[in-house]
This record gives structure tokens, sequence and C-alpha cells, in this order.
């Protein structure tokens, strides 16, 4: 089964896209097809806690859908893992080339 | 093995952060033994520009030596010629860099066009197209 | 198997006075040509491409001009001439304030519903 991996690099504060993304996302998840998000850049925003950005919680809660964060996007805004959204795992740039090269995977850079 | 990954890149330099995390996927690719192609389109031509110079940054109080300003062209033949040896490859779109005059870029990409694009896709495990806004 | 594409555009009018095109619908239609099985889905803004009947009026700056304004409805008809599926999504369309009878007929409208489903049926899915 094809798999979904959906790069982010903005913040749902500056385009109303965003959300749209991560709505194709929590669809996509609910027909079971394994999908991850990975936040780069002010992506990673989205995942500070205290952020009003419910629809964002909402996906990283969903059971079907893996949230990874850039350690490098987070430590360039002052971002320490204790501070992220419980659920999202902070990452790296060699995970997510080894994410995009995985079998089956659809690549999307949002 | 090592798979083969082609990457569209469309910003120019120094407008978007979207380039820095772009050489950083494609050196973590070349890194882990896979094969890059990078098709640069529109401003993303600019990327591989021979006559871009460092500047001082008088905010920083510091002079051109001391700024080390990375450019570009720099970071790309960087990785044409470390890790990347053979498996790096670089097509700026003509057009583009006609309209840009943009031609005169460091050793190492050729020109191509849309067909050259394709031929990639066909040709590989992953193609990622990286937009601008 | 040759692989099926589905680009999605959202961003609209970026450059395309300067270029006399939209770059992402022009480099389609020549991906098209090079043999790709290329699918057009227009979102955000661009479903205004799909609007019938735009006509930017030339340009001119002293002795310089832009004589030809891109009219991207009808760049968007060469592209399906060329074999170019063109899709739209109707919710953006319509939180836009376009009737139905203001689009192409030749553009296929889907909902923000169906558009997990349709993704499935691409190998690779580009958005610009």
């Amino acid at each position: 089964m094809p798999s979904y991996l959906f790069v982010e690099s903005r913040d749902p504060f500056e385009s109303r896209d965003v959300e749209e993304g991560y709505r194709l996302l929590t669809d996509l998840a609910a027909q079971r097809i394994p999908v991850t998000l990975f936040l780069v850049q002010n992506g990673v925003l989205a995942a500070r806690q205290g952020a009003r950005a419910a629809q964002f919680t909402a996906l990283v809660a969903h059971p079907g859908v893996t949230v990874l964060a850039d350690t490098f996007a987070l430590q360039e805004r002052g971002m320490p893992p204790e501070a992220l959204v419980p659920g999202v795992q902070a990452s790296d740039i060699d995970t997510l080339v080894d994410l995009l090269m995985a079998d089956g995977q659809k690549a999307i850079w949002h | 093995m090592g798979k083969t990954l082609t990457v569209l890149l469309m910003d120019p330099p120094f407008e978007s952060a979207n380039t820095t995390t772009a050489f950083r996927i494609v050196e973590a690719a070349l890194r882990k033994g896979h094969t890059v192609n990078v098709f640069a389109y529109e401003g993303a031509v600019s990327l591989t520009m021979q006559g871009q110079q460092p500047h001082p940054n008088p905010a920083h109080g510091k002079t051109v030596d001391e700024e080390h300003h990375p450019l570009t062209r720099d970071i790309v033949r960087g990785l044409l010629t470390s890790g990347g040896g053979e498996r790096l490859h670089w097509i700026n779109c003509g057009l583009c860099v006609d309209e840009r005059g943009a031609g005169d870029w460091i050793a190492g990409p050729r020109r191509g066009g849309p067909g050259d694009f394709w031929q990639w896709v066909t040709e590989s495990d992953q193609t990622l197209v990286i937009p601008c806004r | 198997m040759a692989k099926k594409v589905v680009s999605i555009v959202d961003t609209a009018y970026r450059a395309t006075l300067e270029e006399q095109d939209d770059t992402v619908v022009w480099f389609n239609h020549m991906l098209r040509q090079s043999g790709a099985d290329i699918t057009l889905l227009l979102t955000g803004n661009a479903v205004n491409y799909a609007v019938r009947g735009q006509q930017p009026p030339p340009l001119s700056f002293g002795t310089a001009a832009i004589p030809f304004p891109p009219r991207l409805d009808q760049d968007l008809r060469k592209a399906i001439q060329a074999g170019v599926k063109l899709v739209l999504l109707r919710d953006d369309a319509d939180m836009r304030g376009i009737p139905a009878s203001a689009l192409m007929p030749e553009a296929e409208q889907i909902s923000r519903e169906q558009l997990a489903d349709f993704l499935q049926g691409f190998d690779l899915v580009w958005h610009w």
C-alpha cells in the first residue's frame, strides 16, 4: 500500500492552505493509509505547545498520523523538545531522506 | 544500494528558506549513497551563477572575511565535488537561464529543459518538487 | 508502467505578466509534450485560471512593453488540447464566489472531500 510523506514548510497562521493540508492528511489516515507529516522551516511553529492550532493538535493526536519536526528548524527557532505538542517527534534531515526514498512513498512538499 | 532522487527547485538564491532545506536534503541523500538529480527551474537557475560575490556585514561589524558569507554557487560546488562525486547531476532550465541572463555558471551544471526533467522522473525512485511562494 | 502525475497548482498570477504565461502550467504542458501523463489540479487562487473571459490589457513602461499578457483560460485550453487533463477544486471556487457557469466546461470539478480518493489514482503528486 502506498504511503504519504507530506513536508510542510509553512505554519497555519500564514496560509489557510496549511490547514487544508492537515485536513487532507486526516482524510487519508481515515482510509488507513500511512501518513507522515514532516515539519520543516516555519512549519514547526504549529508544534509549539500553546499555539492556537487546534487542527494541528488534532492531527498529532490521530493514531494513523506520524508528525515529525526538523530538529534544525526547532533549534533555529528556540523550540526545545519539551516545548512541543505531545506526540510531535523531533527528527532530522537524514530521517526525511529515508522517508523520501522509502518504497511506495508519495512525497508532497507543501 | 543507493536509489535515485530527482528534485526540482524554483527559488532564487537568498530569497527563501526552501533553498537551504533543499541543499540539506541533497547533502544527506548523497551522503547516504543515493544519486541525486537537481533540475533548477525559474529563479533557481541563479543558484549556480559564477558572478556571485560575498560582502561584509556592517550590522554584524564584520569584514568580508569575517562574515564568511555563504554563496549558493559555493554550496553547489561543494556538493558537486565532495561526497557527490559523480552522483549529483544538475540541470539549469535553459529558457529560465536566458530570460534571467544567468548563463555564466560554475563548472558542473548543464543546460536542459522539461524533457530532461521528465527523463529523470521516469528513471528515478522518487521525485520531489519544491515550489516557491 | 508509465508514471501518472497530478500537478497541484494553487498559486495564481505569480509573475505571469513578466513571463506572459504561468510557468507551472507551461512546464506541465511541456512535460505532456515529452510524453508524460499529466493532470493539472487547480486549487486555491489558481481555480480562477479556469474562469472564462480573462482579458488583461497590454502594459507599457516608457519604450518597453508587455504586449501579450497571458490569458490563462486559453493557455489551459491549449494544454488540454495537448492532452493535459484539467481538474479543479469546487470548494475553492465557491469560496471565491465563482459560479459554475463562469468556469471552463473542460475542467472536471471535484470537492475537497473527494481529494484523498482522487490522489490515490496517481503515482506522483507534485504541489507547485
